[in-house]
């Protein structure tokens, strides 16, 4: 609690100073926070069309992006993870696919799925599958020895193996690529939504800076930093309830 | 090597669905062209002194922006992860910041620095900052306190404790996490350079080969390049890393 | 009586490390056999090979019936910390229905006396009590065969005792078959029927001893019985405690034909 008060007064502090010196610069490029948060207001609150039309359609994209890629990666991960064979045909192809910068294939889901959703939410599943993916296949690897050849002497059926025993053994490195993946599905959910869309934060963001109203582009800016911190801290509550088994819960995130 | 042979039937593998994909009639030959034309494409490209500038703008702009990350973010991880007061005042901050997408900041970058490489390079400082700076205060984290201990009854002092038994040890984390921000940074070069229209590098050359003549081979083509590029900074990176940290 | 299992001209070796050079000896059903032998010359091995856990190098394992349970020597990784303890217990019994599986976890836990733990998860218990858990497992399992690496190492003399009696009783209630793998001497000898001598790296047999002990067995007079004392020392010179360690098969050999009334030097 300590630590939480003083985190806080901290950030609370430097938030006074950017408003202080917001005031004094009087720069239109850097708004005092006071006014970055009237424009959300006026913008998101005041006219609900905006946040129902625009806010709410991205988080859809991007959560829904996420899930797929998870589902999608847990299983395959799982799969190739406990197959050495598997992963030596995958492996190199998987590296490959992984260090593609998603937005280069942006034109190519343009092209085939039209601008929109479905486009959108394949920009995000192919970007944010790979963490996932091969956490999966690292943390199926991981299952030790000993329980291995536990389940194997105790003969149980393949649905408990999988389900039983690799899932949670992989589950800390799948959470940890789970959180990785959710951050990017933040940044893909704006690359995806800078072309070929009129709705969404990513073109609101673009539109605001078309116009030149920078504080529109800060309360953007803001706004998709609370939307990651928010998403963040409730996937690390999930990871931290799904994970209450583990002798030694870290709760220190690290990327 | 059994296994580099399976590793190339994987990709031969991928290669032939994509041709079979890109041939077949379910998807319109303009969107996908097969790795046939593609490579065909590629070997033009790669001739080409164009081509080869806008690879090299890309490449060197990465590279900027890890050495530049790398400078800034493992001091602050070393000072965050070695004293704990400062990591707890700034947490909120950099748990704020940290979400924060960097192509989120393309509009106020561009507004403020303009459309030279300067945008994107501070983006992708931005970007690759992270990995770093976590792994570098996981490592001291991590640090084994009998390795501090020992050193300290050797009469080594803080800053001495510092350099020569805190940075060794962390060093293997420190270099993950530049493998990380290499790939991060590259995807974010890239993508600046597709959307904010910079002048140069393989991000413009794939988004002009879309919106001008529409060629999708040298769009694939640059998206192929882009895919080796980040293979090649991770496979060395990873080998650097088995060189350096022998132990 | 029908062999339970039979071991023919067994051998492994890891790479080009010879474990195990060649054993031959039977377990008839209903009989618990010991293995002895110095640390490190194979007798793990020896299980994984007879639960099928790695395929041996040559040689033969016959197992009548499938229905095989392991104590592993690792019982702690061997422990799912994910599972409560109570769930670790019910892990192999997935197929029968909920009640009676609840109901055999229940009885395992109490016979190794924690029906008390059995919400805990086995990181929050102790080692020995985690060994107890893996015990339980495989007795509430009810194998035909229950294979045993070093099962009681890691507890205290006192459960030591009262856990060998368990095992005593419920392979004579449940008319299992047993082998188990031991450090301990004395233990080989209260616990067994029979005793398995095995010379170090790679193991080859020794000695395959009958105990000439009543089948019921105490704590107190059983250890302290003629017969009881004169097999230990007998045990003991076969491994060739004290004196240094016998590495060659050629000095245990020796050793097993030298006479029970030379005393054990210590
Ligand atoms: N997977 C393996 N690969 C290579 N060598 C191994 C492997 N497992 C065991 N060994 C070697 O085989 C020998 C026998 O090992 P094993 O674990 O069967 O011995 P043990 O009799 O059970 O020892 P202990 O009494 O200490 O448990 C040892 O020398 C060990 O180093
Ligand atoms: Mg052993």
């Amino acid at each position: 609690m300590n630590k939480f008060f003083q985190r806080w007064t901290v950030f609370a502090g430097l938030v006074a100073v950017w408003q202080l010196l917001g005031w004094l610069a009087d720069d239109p490029f850097f708004p005092p926070p006071s006014e970055i948060v009237t424009a959300a207001w006026q913008w998101w609150v005041v006219d609900p069309r905006n946040f129902t039309e625009h806010v709410i359609p991205s988080i859809t994209r991007l959560l829904s992006g996420w899930a797929i890629a998870s589902v999608i990666g847990v299983a395959l991960g799982l799969l190739l993870g406990r197959s050495d064979r598997a992963m030596e045909y995958a492996g190199p192809l998987l590296v490959f696919l992984r260090s593609i910068p998603p937005p280069a294939l942006v034109p190519v889901f343009l092209l085939l799925f039209k601008a929109g959703q479905s486009m959108q939410v394949a920009t995000i599943v192919f970007g944010v599958i790979w963490p996932v993916l091969l956490n999966s296949v690292d943390g199926a690897r991981s299952v030790d020895v000993t329980k291995v050849d536990t389940s194997a002497v105790f003969r149980i059926p393949r649905w408990q193996w999988v389900l039983g025993v690799v899932l949670p053994a992989a589950s800390p490195k799948i959470f940890a690529g789970l959180r990785v993946s959710l951050s990017l599905s933040l940044v893909l959910m704006v690359i995806s939504e800078l072309v070929g869309t009129d709705n969404g934060i990513g073109s609101q963001l673009m539109q605001a800076q078309r116009e030149f109203d920078y504080t529109r582009m800060w309360a953007g800016i803001v706004l998709l930093g609370v939307l990651g911190y928010g998403l963040n801290t409730a996937l690390l509550a999930v990871e931290r309830r799904a994970l209450a088994w583990q002798p030694r819960s870290r709760d220190e995130q690290h990327a | 090597m059994r296994a580099f042979t399976r590793g190339l039937i994987g990709i031969a593998g991928f290669l032939a669905l994509w041709e079979l994909l890109g041939r077949s009639p379910l998807i319109p030959a303009h969107a996908l062209p097969p790795p046939s034309v593609v490579f065909g494409e590629l070997v033009t490209q790669l001739t080409s002194p164009a081509f080869i500038s806008h690879v090299v703008a890309t490449v060197l702009a990465v590279l900027i922006a890890i050495a530049i990350a790398i400078a800034i973010a493992v001091p602050s991880g070393l000072v965050l992860g070695s004293v704990p007061a400062v990591r707890h005042a700034t947490r909120a901050i950099i748990e704020f910041l940290r979400p924060i997408p960097s192509v989120a900041l393309i509009p106020l970058a561009l507004v403020m620095l303009g459309f030279g490489p300067e945008t994107k390079i501070t983006l992708a400082v931005y970007a690759a900052l992270w990995p770093i700076l976590f792994n570098t205060i996981y490592a001291l984290d991590e640090l084994d306190p009998l390795l501090v201990e020992t050193a300290r009854v050797f009469g080594t002092r803080r800053v001495g404790v510092l350099f020569r038994v805190a940075l060794p040890s962390a060093l293997p984390f420190v270099l993950t996490g530049i493998r990380l921000a290499a790939t991060t940074a590259l995807i974010v070069m890239v993508s600046v350079e597709l959307m904010a229209g910079s002048q140069v590098g393989l991000g413009y050359f794939i988004m002009e080969a879309r919106s001008g003549p529409g060629r999708m081979d040298q769009v694939l083509v640059g998206t192929v390049v882009a895919g080796a590029i980040g293979v090649l900074l991770n496979n060395g990176l990873e080998r650097v890393r088995r060189r350096w940290v022998a132990w | 009586m029908s062999n339970m299992l039979e071991v023919a001209d067994l051998g492994h070796t890891y790479g080009d490390y010879e474990a195990i050079g060649g054993l031959t000896f039977t377990v008839r059903a209903g009989e618990l056999v010991c293995v002895v032998g110095p640390s490190g010359c194979g007798k793990s091995t020896l299980l994984r090979t007879i639960s099928g856990l790695i395929a041996p190098s040559r040689g033969d394992v016959s197992l009548k019936g499938s229905h095989l349970a392991v104590v592993f020597q690792d019982y702690s990784r061997s422990l799912f910390p994910w599972l409560s303890v109570q769930g670790n217990v019910e892990f192999p019994l997935r197929g029968l229905p909920r009640a009676e599986r609840r109901a055999r976890a229940a009885e395992a836990l109490e016979w190794v006396g924690l029906g008390a733990a059995a919400r805990k998860r086995p990181w929050q218990l102790s080692g020995g009590m985690q060994q107890r858990v893996a015990i339980a497992r495989a007795l509430a399992y009810r194998p035909s065969l229950l294979l045993m690496d070093e099962p009681f190492a890691s507890v205290d003399a006192q459960t030591r005792f009262e856990l060998e009696d368990l095992l005593l009783r419920v392979r004579r209630e449940h008319d299992t078959t047993v082998l188990v793998v031991t450090h301990d001497i004395d233990e080989s000898v209260y616990l067994g029927d029979r005793i398995l001598v095995l010379s170090g790296s790679p193991a080859r047999l020794v000695a395959d001893l009958e105990v000439p002990l009543p089948a019921e067995r105490d704590q107190v007079t059983t250890r302290t019985d003629e017969a009881f004392v004169a097999l230990r020392s007998k045990v003991a010179r076969l491994l060739n405690v004290g004196g240094k360690p016998a590495m060659d098969v050629e000095k245990w050999a020796a050793a097993e034909r030298e006479s029970l009334s030379e005393t054990v030097s210590t």
